[in-house]
């Protein structure tokens, strides 16, 4: 059985629906939640001007459905260079809000200890 | 599905689950996640692609990295992630963006095959994101003692190790608890005692 990430060396065109842009506006972590916001949705209701992909995204992460960029990228079939560059463009036309993950960097930082408290009561609750 | 993420502030974490190819990564991933493990591809051309890539060839060479990942709502406003490492470790640029503000990684290991996981426990090691070892029993029989897996990947004593079946979820879930409670108790002691 060949390995599903075994270089393929196909030689494809994954940046076209971006026009070729390679770098996203912003950074945005992989696990990053996107949710649409009230602009994203008029903007989907009118039928918008970003493009298929936009509405898409929009409709996608509307009603209070976040998603992560990942689930954005896998679920589009899209390679996570490409999401990530369409979600920025989004986020930076207030389409859609992009929460970042809380940082762990700081081994000190309550912040961090907190997520880590609820994370662990969440999953026994599971 | 109704998370009604206005009231508080969304945020989202994450775990890596890393091993060799076949030990179980997706299995242990589906059988806690609340949706069926996706796929998402990175791709890179062969510019970066690293060192046993490096030849230079006209044109532009396409290498697609595929992870598996899973979804956990801990709370209203926390999603938990669980993404699985690409099986393989050349693939290194997919790999610092994984373990990047992760909260700590799984390293599952067969025990029929422990150097599967060496490169694995180096990365994490060398990126000081806290790990502990996942034996997976695939049929429920253990071939090795912990002691024994702990002495054979010469690592420190503190790491946890424990055994799972990557098809049950309260397994797994007990794996992701074990995490969570040894990264909290690593934070505890460092707060106290800064290094």
């Amino acid at each position: 059985m060949p390995e599903r990430d075994e270089p393929t060396g196909a030689l494809v065109r994954p940046y076209a629906v971006t026009r070729g842009r390679t770098r996203p506006k912003l950074e945005i972590a992989l696990e990053a939640l996107v949710e649409t916001t009230v602009r994203g949705r008029s903007g989907m209701m009118r039928g918008g001007q970003g493009g298929s992909e936009h509405q898409y995204i929009a409709a996608m992460c509307d009603g209070g459905r976040v998603q992560s960029l990942a689930e954005i990228a896998a679920r589009m079939q899209l390679p996570l260079g490409v999401a990530r560059v369409i979600v920025a463009d989004m986020a930076t036309d207030g389409l859609v809000a992009v929460y970042e993950p809380t940082s762990l960097d700081d081994e000190t930082d309550a912040v961090g200890t907190e997520l880590l408290e609820r994370v662990l009561s969440g999953l026994r609750r599971l | 599905m109704s998370h009604r993420p206005s009231a508080g502030r969304v945020t989202s974490a994450k775990i890596v689950i890393a091993g060799g190819f076949g030990v179980g990564k997706t299995t242990l991933v589906g059988s806690v996640s609340e949706i069926t493990p996706l796929t998402t591809e990175a791709i890179m051309t062969s510019a970066g692609v690293g060192v046993d890539d490096n030849r230079q060839v006209p044109g532009k060479m396409t290498t697609t990295v595929a992870m598996d990942f899973g979804r956990i709502s801990i709370d209203r406003d926390l999603i938990l992630y669980l993404f699985g490492t690409p099986g393989h470790t050349r693939f290194w640029f997919m790999w610092d963006e994984l373990v990047r503000g992760a909260i700590g990684a799984v390293v599952m290991v067969d025990t029929r095959r422990l150097a599967d996981c060496f490169a694995a426990i180096d990365f994490f090691e060398h990126r000081r994101l806290p790990y502990l070892i996942a034996i997976n029993c695939f049929d429920g029989m253990q071939y090795h003692n912990a002691q024994d897996v702990r002495d054979a990947l010469a690592i420190s004593s503190d790491v946890p190790v424990v055994s799972c079946d990557a098809r049950n979820r309260e397994s797994t879930k007990n794996v992701l608890i074990s995490l969570v409670e040894y990264v909290l108790t690593m934070r505890r002691t460092r707060a106290v005692a800064p290094a």
